[in-house]
């Protein structure tokens, strides 16, 4: 199985903080994977790393077999990869349609740009709403623009962070089932959640991030299993 | 449309999402004002037209400055730093070249480009030095009163350009208008009728040009970074190039000011970098509304045509209705006055149509 991401050995401190220590971590090609962990363990700036925004203070991250430690954010982007944020981040001023807009417009052929957006907007049960500024959306539709931005570069490997935060339980399954559909056409995906019926509904894989470490790793229902998990979140072992 | 010649597309961008004005009322609209700026000189003494041509010489700053600060959400303070030295390289070059052969309009470009390439050099360090916010607000302020306080102190016969001297605090004058050369003998547009044709034809083309721009893709890119830089910059945007080349843009627009003001007035101080001279353009694009080429537009022709009549009961009591007007606009109606009235209207007639 080949490595779509690679970290090797990742460090990154804030002052005394040690947010990330050493993290070794391989994704495969065209997995669904899950990242959790509790509040602050270290899994926003983990994406950060991997997407260039902040820089490692030691270590190594591949990405289809290439060093990215070093690349701009929006070179990142253009070899693959693509980010929702945890803090849905959107154009709040301007149209949902234009929010997408801006998404496509770097690759894809204005003449099928419409076409195109008009089918985006289909998938995330949008397209009543393409007119309304993006800022007056409801919290779960923001979530999903966003997606859809994201999703809209055609990425090789989407990352997102916590992507059904504030949603109810039928938005959020929904939004498994087209994460799955994402899946089966080929992107690879990492996913922060802290939702259990969530990540059991899309992973194959699960890794636990605590105090900056990879805890364990394992199918979901290894990592369930695994007493020591569920200590970490009662917050009884701190190493 | 989907199978429209590129140029098609292109001139399809004069209206779209980020600006205000569409279809045929607006554009009738654009053409009744025009027929009426076109005619205005038949109605008036050809004396005060070539005096209201100083109102026509600003607005190119002030659109400039709305690319940069309200599509491109980086609020530059000192774009008179752009203004002053497209204005003095025009002096020194026409001084020196004389206003044969077309050399003034070549001298013209020449200045453009120079306010251009400083605007290249200094937006560099500040964009990829990651110098945002109010920053970019400081240094911007700074590089305009360090060039005031520079040539303020040019006064001394050492400090000329070959037979151009820089005059310190005094000004530069003498520097011949444009002058188009012409079979029957050179155009030289002093402050009448041809110069008010010229301006004005510069400005329709500058407005419409930067329609076409705001709404292209490089607009929305802008307007996207303005909303939220770091979405931006993860849709695989190098927002900071963006950044840039709206800067310049907008800086050249501020040169092409800078040289106008000079050859329709034959004269050039380092007042005109000064503080006050720096303030103002953000006090006419803010009143009208930054976020829209047009509201910019009128916006700052009212206020100036406002201040110009406060200003005949003394220069510092309309100094300070224009502070008043920004403080009243940033409370009131922070997106713009003109702006917020033509939401309003909007609103209105929907409400109407509605019904
Ligand atoms: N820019 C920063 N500066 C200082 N500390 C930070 C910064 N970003 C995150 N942290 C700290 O790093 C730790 C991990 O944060 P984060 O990655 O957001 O955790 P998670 O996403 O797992 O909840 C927290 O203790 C947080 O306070
Ligand atoms: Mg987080």
């Amino acid at each position: 199985m080949t490595h779509i991401l690679e970290t090797r050995q990742l460090n990154k401190r804030f002052g005394g903080l040690h947010v990330t220590g050493n993290v070794d971590f391989a994704l495969d090609a065209g997995e669904m994977h899950c990242l959790i962990g509790p509040n602050g363990a270290g899994k926003s700036t983990f994406f950060r790393l991997i997407l260039g925004e902040h820089l490692p203070d030691s270590g190594q991250i591949l990405f289809q077999d290439q060093d990215i430690t070093r690349a701009k954010p929006f070179q990142r982007i253009r070899q693959g990869i693509s980010v929702k944020f945890q803090v849905p981040g959107i154009f709040k001023e301007l149209s949902v349609r234009q929010n997408l807009v801006i998404a496509l417009q770097h690759h894809v052929d204005p003449r099928l740009l419409a076409e195109e957006i008009d089918r985006l907007l289909e998938f995330l049960n949008l397209s009543h709403a393409q007119a309304q500024l993006a800022g007056n959306l409801s919290h779960g539709q923001k979530q999903w623009l966003e997606i859809g931005m994201a999703i809209g570069l055609k990425p090789r490997l989407l990352l997102l962070d916590e992507p059904t935060a504030g949603m109810t339980p039928d938005e959020t399954h929904a939004t498994g089932e087209m994460l799955k559909q994402l899946n089966a056409e080929g992107m690879t995906l990492l996913a922060v959640e802290h939702d259990m019926a969530f990540v059991r509904q899309i992973a194959q894989r699960v890794t636990v991030l605590h105090l900056g470490k990879v805890f364990a790793q394992g199918s979901i229902d290894q990592i369930t299993a695994d007493p020591r998990v569920a200590k970490i979140y009662l917050g009884e072992v701190d190493a | 449309m989907d199978n429209a010649s590129p140029l098609r597309r292109t001139l399809a961008l004069i209206q779209g999402p980020q600006t205000l004005g569409r279809g045929r009322r607006f554009w009738a609209g654009f053409a009744v004002v025009l027929a009426l700026a076109c005619a205005y000189p038949m109605f008036a003494d050809s004396y005060d037209v070539g005096n209201n041509v100083y109102f026509f010489n600003w607005l190119f700053m002030a659109l400039g400055l709305s690319l940069i600060w309200g599509y491109g959400g980086s609020l530059s303070f000192g774009q008179t730093a752009f203004f002053g030295v497209a204005a003095y390289c025009y002096g020194v070059l026409t001084i020196n070249l004389g206003d044969a052969y077309g050399l003034t309009l070549f001298s013209l470009v020449l200045a453009v480009a120079c306010s251009a390439l400083f605007a290249a050099v200094l937006g560099y360090f500040m964009f990829y030095g990651r110098i945002n916010g109010v920053f970019l607000g400081i240094v911007s302020l700074s590089v305009t009163l360090v060039l005031e306080r520079f040539m303020a102190q040019t006064a001394g016969p050492e400090w000329a350009i070959g037979a151009a001297r820089l005059n310190g605090f005094n000004g530069m004058g003498g520097m011949p208008s444009l002058t188009i050369p012409w079979p029957g003998g050179p155009i030289v547009l002093y402050p009448d009728l041809p110069l008010y044709y010229l301006t004005l034809a510069l400005l329709v083309v500058i407005y419409l040009g930067l329609r076409i721009l705001v709404n292209s893709r490089f607009g929305n890119v802008l307007v996207a970074i303005r909303e939220n830089p770091l979405r931006a910059e993860m849709l695989g945007y190098d927002i900071r190039r963006y950044q840039l080349m709206a800067f310049v843009i907008g800086s050249a627009l501020a040169g092409l000011s800078g040289v106008l003001y000079t050859s329709w007035g034959n004269y050039i101080t380092p007042a005109s970098m000064g503080m006050t001279a720096a303030a103002l353009p953000i006090v006419w694009v803010a009143v009208g509304g930054r976020g829209d080429l047009t509201t910019t537009l009128v916006g700052t022709l009212l206020v100036l045509i406002v201040f110009q009549m406060l200003t005949i009961h003394g220069s510092q009591y309309a100094l300070v209705v224009m502070g008043a007007l920004l403080v009243v606009t940033v409370l009131v109606a922070p997106r713009g006055i003109v702006m917020a009235l033509v939401e309003g209207a909007m609103r209105l007639t929907r409400r109407k149509e509605a019904r």
